[in-house]
């Protein structure tokens, strides 16, 4: 969804929270001129990084062994580069870990060179295996 | 006979939140009843961030959101009886008996004083909207496919239609997008999207995903497998159209159309439920028809933020710990009613002389839209929105009901453009200012 358009505005909608805030910005090529719209200061970084550099946070499942379930749900520790996403995503797809993991614990630290590292967002114990003795 | 103060159904963020205000408010012995082997219920398959925002000031993902709420549990050392599925409620000499079916023990007979429901919500199916056509494999709901992906490891398919622009279809599009899958269209009935604004933007836009507003599905093509469906332009009559009509090929279609309370259990209670929420009818102690049970969460009605569902659960707890102890006097209440533009208000009674929180849907989007809560000719409460939409619930509170209050009536009116804010909050928004989190 690239709207550059240099010299020109572009109609955002603000991702930063909920509220989702349209926002006119203009901009040449190289920075802001103006953001209008915005219901807090975020909208204003947002805008600037929509602009140039867009970045989204990346949730995904991890597979892991001796849990009571096949996958563990995973985050990125923060937002990376948009169209690095799926690059994420092939990485954390080929990622094994064992249970237990805590809700926090870092699987993989800069995951695809992004410098973001995969963090889990649940916590699961070990089980027994179900075929065991 | 296993006896307890107070007895939970369902371990999802609101049966945890009303166990944990439960017991602190002294119910030392409130049991909470699971029917998944483990609790934090449909949070653990929403793996997305967005939750939380409202409640604890962070952006976190479905399963970070139901780990806060599990810590505390265990840290309050409440016992959840995991895999096991409540059968009935019944009357009895110390309040309810409850009968429960689990796995590994068998009938389970448990006596409570108070029993919260929070049993949630199920996603409307295919039955429920009337889709025509064949009936091939590969036709499902959005939140199963969400649950085969997230928790099970299963990609349900390649070539996707999505119906319905609910947040869990736009957030199924960029999950099924992210695992290698094609979402060729998401088709929405209503002229406007169902899901936020955001999620319109992060879901759809970011993958170049049409979304067909007007739009209906009005053929399933397929003989054992889904091959293709028909996509035809609604009129303003809600009739579909010929012209304009298209063909787009795929071999799964995700429905989302919507959510209803799951109150089987609640029904065979005696519990009276509202038409138009599905869930029961509850007073301002959230308690149902029938004393001692009380109501929280998805199942009391649908809400789009879980922060809510958390908020509005513990006060449930709360309340029904002092009906516990035996001091819960109902006091003198008003009747609180659904008047102009309002679809549902929420609870349906309040407490004269005191405050009051009241959760509300518009019937329709709307801009600068004058919310008033009247008691008679007297306005207790106005603020203006300016926009509203059916799909967020709107929070007011009513700062206090008077002694002498007869009906409280809660209603819209649409201001002409460029009139001036009235009397109350003036430039609030209607999602401005208690900006929550995504729904569950």
């Amino acid at each position: 969804m690239d709207r550059r358009n240099p010299g020109m505005s572009v109609t955002l909608i603000c991702i930063v929270c909920p509220v989702g805030c349209e926002l006119t910005v203009s901009h040449d090529d190289e920075r802001i001129i103006e953001v209008r719209g915005a219901r807090c200061g975020r909208g204003g970084e947002y805008a600037e990084r929509e602009v140039f550099h867009p970045e989204r946070i990346v949730t995904t499942t991890v597979r892991i062994r001796r849990a009571s379930v096949p996958l563990v749900p995973v985050r990125t520790s923060r937002a990376i580069a948009r169209n690095r996403t799926f690059e994420v995503l092939e990485q954390a797809s080929q990622l094994w870990c064992t249970a237990p993991v805590r809700a926090g614990q870092v699987l993989s630290t800069d995951i695809a060179g992004t410098g973001a590292d995969l963090v889990a967002t649940r916590a699961l114990e070990e089980v027994p295996p179900p075929h065991s003795g | 006979m296993n006896r307890r103060g107070m007895v939970v159904i369902g371990a999802g963020p609101a049966g945890l939140a009303a166990a944990i205000a439960a017991k602190q408010q002294g119910i030392g012995d409130v049991l909470v009843v699971e029917r998944e082997d483990y609790a934090g219920g449909l949070l653990h398959q929403c793996i997305h961030d967005g939750f939380g925002l409202h409640r604890f000031r962070e952006e976190l993902t479905g399963p970070e959101y139901a780990e806060r709420y599990i810590a505390m549990a265990r840290k309050e050392e409440i016992e959840i009886l995991t895999g096991t599925g409540v059968l009935d409620i019944l009357e009895s000499d110390g309040g309810k008996r409850l009968y429960m079916l689990s796995e590994r023990r068998g009938l389970i007979e448990v006596e409570a004083r108070a029993v919260v429901l929070a049993m949630g919500c199920r996603e409307k199916n295919r039955g429920n909207v009337n889709i025509p056509g064949s009936r091939p494999a590969g036709i499902m709901t959005a939140g199963l496919a969400q649950r085969m992906v997230n928790l099970e490891g299963y990609l349900p398919g390649r070539e996707i239609v999505i119906l319905g622009s609910g947040d869990i279809g736009l957030i199924m599009a960029r999950r099924m997008t992210w695992e290698g899958a094609r979402v060729r269209a998401v088709v929405e009935i209503q002229p406007y999207p169902g899901g936020l604004n955001r999620n319109i933007v992060q879901c759809l836009n970011d993958f170049h995903i049409p979304l067909y507003l007007s739009h209906s599905i009005t053929d399933i093509r397929g003989d054992s497998r889904l091959e293709a469906v028909e996509i035809s332009p609604i009129d303003a009559g809600r009739e579909p159209r010929d012209r304009g009509r298209f063909v787009v090929p795929c071999d799964t279609l995700l429905l989302s159309v919507g959510l209803v309370p799951e109150n089987e259990l609640s029904l065979k209670a005696g519990v009276e439920l509202d038409p138009v929420t599905q869930g029961p009818v509850v007073d301002s102690s959230l308690m149902t028809s029938v004393e001692g049970i009380f109501a929280c969460g998805n199942v009391l009605h649908v809400h789009d933020i879980v922060d809510y569902v958390s908020e509005d659960a513990e006060i449930c707890g709360i309340t029904a710990a002092r009906f516990v102890r035996g001091g819960l006097d109902r006091g003198s209440e008003v009747e609180v009613r659904a008047g102009n533009l309002v679809r549902y208000v929420l609870p349906s009674r309040v407490r004269s002389g005191e405050g009051a929180r009241l959760s509300l849907r518009p019937i329709l989007p709307a801009e600068n839209a004058v919310l008033t809560v009247k008691d008679g000719d007297e306005v207790l409460y106005r603020r203006k929105y300016r926009k509203v939409y059916p799909s967020g619930m709107l929070r007011v509170p009513v700062p206090r009901v008077p002694e002498h209050s007869g009906r409280l009536e809660v209603g819209f009116t649409l201001a002409p453009e460029g009139s001036g804010a009235p009397d109350g909050e003036s430039g609030s928004d209607s999602f401005g200012g208690e900006a929550g989190s995504e729904a569950v």
